[in-house]
Formats: structure tokens, C-alpha cells, sequence
């Protein structure tokens, strides 16, 4: 196999035994960047140079640490010191951070090799990855297809094997809805795990970072280390973090799993119910006992996703004014005129339209009517969880409603691409771990099945999708994206 | 249901977003949709629900009160798109 293949479990092997140096590793992983980018065009930046004299300099240094001489990539929403972070947006176009996010600073810490910045629906607004203001990222089973998002470039980049690890943020699904469309690992902590700090905020009381990887073992790997505290976010909280590789046991003898019925209803396709109701005979097979349940409000979920998301986007959009950093428009006579039309050419539509609707629901007269009802709702949703986890372990249902869709075939009304997220926003809203793993194909295209866990429990998922990606052969299967 | 051309105006007005004749038009008409569906919440009755705003427990996060070193200054104006003497410049205000 080649060095480029590799999970990161397996090139911290080879680099022990010193079977390959990170310089071979990162020459090899850019020279797969050189023969697939063109058709998937997962990077918004990339720094060959810089990675290689990283590489290099690892190379010559006695001391290990958990990623030395390993390369990955972040999504363009996270600050990268002296990279640039451009959210997928003309506004941030040119915006250089001058320091690095908690998740970024402690990847570099570990010894990875920041390779680049990857692609993602501007300010992580949409499912498809077709609303980067730059380009669209493919999906690398069939370059037809989007690959979901809004860190697509995250998903399909770790799925045509161009790095082996990379982090995404998820507000509602986008982590796990490509990771699904790509066929990889996704995993969004709990709301609170991660820090958010030097992270671009869309929706403050919903975003986390996470990690896509190929493999479990690999996510455990990553969490391990970007997992924890941080005094420069006071949502970081402070409680125990495990060795999440203790969980990589394959044994899940008596484990109570849940799957709701709401989440295996029409509009859900018949291909993907099959496929993950096969994995739960698998579970029960493997010693699980597995149950259905009600979470009654589940359908209400979406609308008040859309009120919530939206209010808090639009205020911390606020700050994007053509002062501090990004794009201005000179030609304003006055400093309102200047907000505005700088920030009316910097944001994309789907940016502009949510920041409208946010607007709107937070605005006098309308802000007990949308924003607090939603508010109201969301209360309701986590009690829905709160009494399912109360005789249950996990719950487990499909990620996403269809497998990845065309490009094109979503962008007329944002109601039909808003759907996407019907499954992952609950989770969202309710603050809990999730995770979306490869769990089969309908018509070659993969499909992701969503472990959902108890606040702060992300062992018990790594522990499920352990034991069932050792029972299975899902994650091996790799696309063929071609090489130029 | 659609929201008016006046209303959209306000709410650009309050988000600061200029918006073309067109633009406006759209934004009627997506607004509109996407709120008639969030009326869906009202089939609930949320009568004494507590509204959820923060899903962590957690209020005021405290820290010793300690002098540590900031960012420095030229780094930060370095993004700026207009600055003088040290400082952002902007248009006129008042």
C-alpha cells in the first residue's frame, strides 16, 4: 500500500520502526494532492512547502510526540496563525490570522503538519459544499456528486485518502452528513467537549469541532488530543477527559441500543433504512440489545433549528463590517453606508438570506413569536433524549435522509436543502455526541449510520463503532476518483 | 406566505445589508416559506416550557484576575483594509 493510504495509526507505526520518514510521508501525500485535486478540489490553501520543511525538521528529532511528522488538514473556519482562514468567503478573503485556534495550536503541539485549508459552504452555511464562494468540492465516489457539507472539503479530502485526518465543525450535521455522503468516520463531541476558541462562530450555542478520519481507532487518536478544557473558551468544560483509545474494545455484550422510530419514516429512503437496519441485526448479533423508541418531537427539530441557527448567525455575522479585517467597500460616503454595501458584496445569497431570517426572529415584535418559542421547543427535544438515555446506552438511527445528491439538484429552494439536516439538527440542539460511520452502499454510493450518545459519553460511541467496524469490512472499501 | 418589500427593507436595514430591487423580491418570497414552516412550532403548546437557550449548566466562568501578555498591535492592524496611525481608519460618522 502506499504511504498516502494509510490511516494515521498506521504511518505513527511506520514512522516508530522508521520504515518511512515525514518527509516521504508528506512528499507522498502531496503527490496524491498533485494526481486528484484537480477533480476533487477538497483545498481552499495548501502549503507544500511549509509542511515539508516541518517534516524535515521532525525528521531529524529524537523526541515523539503523539502526531509528530503527521499530516492533516482543517477546515477553512479555523484559524490557522499566519495561514490563511477565509471561511469560504469573499469578505475573509484575504484574512490572515495572527494566532492559531485551541484545536489548531494543540494539533501543532502533538507534531502534526498542517498540509492545508479545506473547502467548505461559506461560513458553514448548507449541506453541499456548493455554496464555497470560490468553488465546489466533489464528492470522490462519483465526481458528480457533492459531498455533502458544510465540511465537505474535510470529508471528501480524508475519503480520497489526500490526508489522513482532518477536523470539520458541525452545527447541525455538518460533520456527519458528509463524513455519510463520503463514506468515512465523522464525529461531532458534545457541545462543551472541544474548544470553539480562534473557531469563526455561525451558532454559538450549537457549533463544535470534530474529526473525520478513516478509520475509529484514528478518531480516538485526534479527539484524544484536541478534547479538553481550554481557559480561552468558559463553554470548554472542565470535566474528565478518558484515554478515548480505552474504548477500542470490541465487545459490546449487553450494550442497550435505541433506534427511534421517527428517524426511520417516510422521506427517509427505503435503500438507507435497509442498510442500517441490517447494522443493527448486526448489533444484536454482536450482544447488543437493541430496541425501538419514540422521540416524539423529533419532526419539530428542523423548524426550530432554522429560528435558532439563523439568530445566533446573524449576530455573530455582525462583526464581518469591513473595519477590522476583510474586504471594504471604499466607495461609501458614510460608515453605515459602508457596513452595508461592503457586507452586501462580501456575503454569498444563502449567507445574506440567514442572516435576514435571523434578523427577522430576533427583531421587536417577533422575537417571543420565533426566536423564544424555538427556544421553548428546543427544550422539549432534549427531554425527548433525556428520557430515551434514561434506559439506553446509545441510539442509533440512518445520518442522512438519501445518499449524496448531484450538484445542481439542491439549489433552488434552501427548504429542500435544509431537509438534509433533518436527522443530525436534534442532536445539535440537544448538545450530545454524535457520529456518522460507514455502514454499507445503495448503488455504490456509501451510507452513514449516526451513533447518538449521552452528554460527555463519546466512549461508549467509540466503543460501538469499534466493535462494529471490526465485525464488518465497510471501511476498507475506497473510490476510485481516477488520476489524472 | 410573503413577506412585504417594506419588511424586507427594514430587516436589511437592521442587518446592514444593502440589497438589490431582485434581491428584495427573493428574500420576500424564501423569507415568507421558511417562516411559514416554523409556524409548524405552534402546533405545540409550550405553555410553561422552560426556554432552552444554553445546553450546558454552567453561568459565570471566573479566572484570576492576572496581567498575561496580548496580542501585538501591528499584527492585529496588519488585516485591516484601512488603518492610521495605529489605529482603524473608517468613513465619516457623525
Amino acid at each position: 500500500m502506499d504511504l498516502y493510504e494509510l490511516t494515521l495509526h498506521e504511518l505513527q507505526e511506520k514512522l516508530h520502526n522508521k520504515q518511512a520518514s515525514s518527509e516521504e510521508i508528506v512528499k507522498a501525500v502531496f503527490s496524491r494532492i498533485k494526481d486528484v485535486e484537480t477533480k476533487i478540489q477538497a483545498f481552499i490553501t495548501l502549503d507544500e512547502e511549509g509542511a515539508l520543511d516541518k517534516a524535515r525538521k521532525y525528521d531529524v528529532q529524537d523526541h515523539f510526540s503523539s502526531l509528530t511528522g503527521i499530516p492533516y488538514g482543517l477546515k477553512d473556519i479555523i484559524c490557522s496563525q499566519g495561514m490563511k482562514t477565509t471561511c469560504a468567503s469573499k469578505i475573509l478573503e484575504n484574512f490572515v490570522p495572527f494566532y492559531d485556534a485551541t484545536v489548531a495550536s494543540r494539533l501543532k503541539e502533538a507534531g502534526g503538519v498542517l498540509v492545508g485549508k479545506l473547502n467548505m459552504d461559506e461560513f458553514a452555511m448548507g449541506s453541499s459544499t456548493e455554496q464555497s464562494a470560490f468553488f465546489p468540492t466533489r464528492n470522490p465516489w462519483d465526481l458528480d456528486r457533492v459531498p455533502g457539507g458544510s465540511s465537505g472539503g474535510s470529508a471528501a479530502a480524508v475519503a480520497a485518502c489526500e490526508i489522513p485526518f482532518a477536523l470539520g465543525t458541525d452545527t447541525g450535521g455538518s460533520i456527519r452528513q458528509p463524513a455519510s455522503f463520503c463514506g468515512v468516520v465523522g464525529l461531532k463531541p458534545t457541545y462543551g467537549r472541544v474548544s470553539r476558541y480562534g473557531v469563526v462562530a455561525y451558532a454559538s450555542s450549537l457549533d463544535q469541532v470534530g474529526v473525520f478520519s478513516r478509520d475509529i481507532r484514528d478518531c480516538a487518536l485526534v479527539l484524544n488530543i484536541i478534547a479538553g478544557k481550554d481557559p480561552l473558551d468558559s463553554t470548554c468544560v472542565d470535566i474528565e477527559k478518558p484515554d478515548y483509545t480505552e474504548f477500542l474494545k470490541d465487545d459490546i455484550k449487553g450494550l442497550k441500543i435505541a433506534f427511534p422510530r421517527e428517524y426511520f419514516q417516510e422521506g427517509i429512503a427505503q435503500g438507507i433504512k435497509d442498510t442500517v437496519k441490517k447494522a443493527l441485526l448486526k448489533y444484536e448479533e454482536l450482544g447488543a440489545i437493541v430496541e425501538e423508541v419514540s422521540l416524539p418531537h423529533s419532526e419539530y427539530a428542523l423548524p426550530a433549528y432554522y429560528l435558532v441557527a439563523p439568530a445566533e448567525a446573524s449576530a455573530n455575522l455582525a462583526r464581518f463590517d469591513g473595519v477590522r479585517y476583510g474586504r471594504r467597500d471604499f466607495e461609501a460616503e458614510n460608515v453605515i453606508q459602508m457596513f452595508s454595501s461592503t457586507r452586501a458584496a462580501g456575503f454569498g445569497d444563502e449567507v445574506k438570506m440567514r442572516i435576514m431570517l435571523g434578523t427577522y426572529a430576533l427583531s421587536s415584535g417577533y422575537y417571543d413569536a420565533y426566536y423564544l418559542k424555538a427556544l421553548k421547543v428546543r427544550r422539549l427535544i432534549k427531554n425527548d433524549f433525556d428520557k430515551v438515555f434514561e434506559d439506553f446506552d446509545l441510539i442509533v438511527s440512518p445520518t442522512t435522509p438519501t445518499t449524496a445528491f448531484k450538484l445542481g439538484e439542491q439549489t433552488g429552494d434552501p427548504l429542500t436543502l435544509y431537509m438534509n439536516d433533518i436527522l443530525t439538527v436534534p442532536i445539535n440542539m440537544a448538545g450530545l455526541p454524535g457520529m456518522s460511520i460507514p455502514c454499507g452502499f445503495v448503488d455504490a454510493l456509501p451510507v452513514g449510520m449516526q451513533l447518538i450518545g449521552k452528554p460527555f459519553d463519546e466512549g461508549t460511541l467509540i466503543r460501538a463503532a469499534y466493535a462494529f467496524e471490526q465485525n464488518t469490512d465497510y471501511h476498507t472499501a475506497k473510490p476510485d476518483p481516477g488520476v489524472m | 406566505m410573503t413577506l412585504s418589500i417594506q419588511e424586507v427593507q427594514h430587516v436589511a436595514l437592521l442587518a446592514r445589508l444593502n440589497l438589490g430591487e431582485e434581491e428584495k423580491e427573493k428574500y420576500a418570497e424564501q423569507l415568507g416559506s421558511i417562516l411559514q414552516y416554523a409556524d409548524k412550532l405552534n402546533e405545540l403548546d409550550t405553555e410553561g416550557v422552560e426556554p432552552l437557550d444554553h445546553i450546558l449548566p454552567i453561568f459565570n466562568v471566573f479566572r484570576e484576575d492576572k496581567v498575561i501578555p496580548g496580542p501585538d498591535r501591528e499584527e492585529i492592524l496588519a488585516n485591516a483594509p484601512l488603518v492610521e496611525e495605529g489605529q482603524y481608519r473608517v468613513p465619516k460618522i457623525i
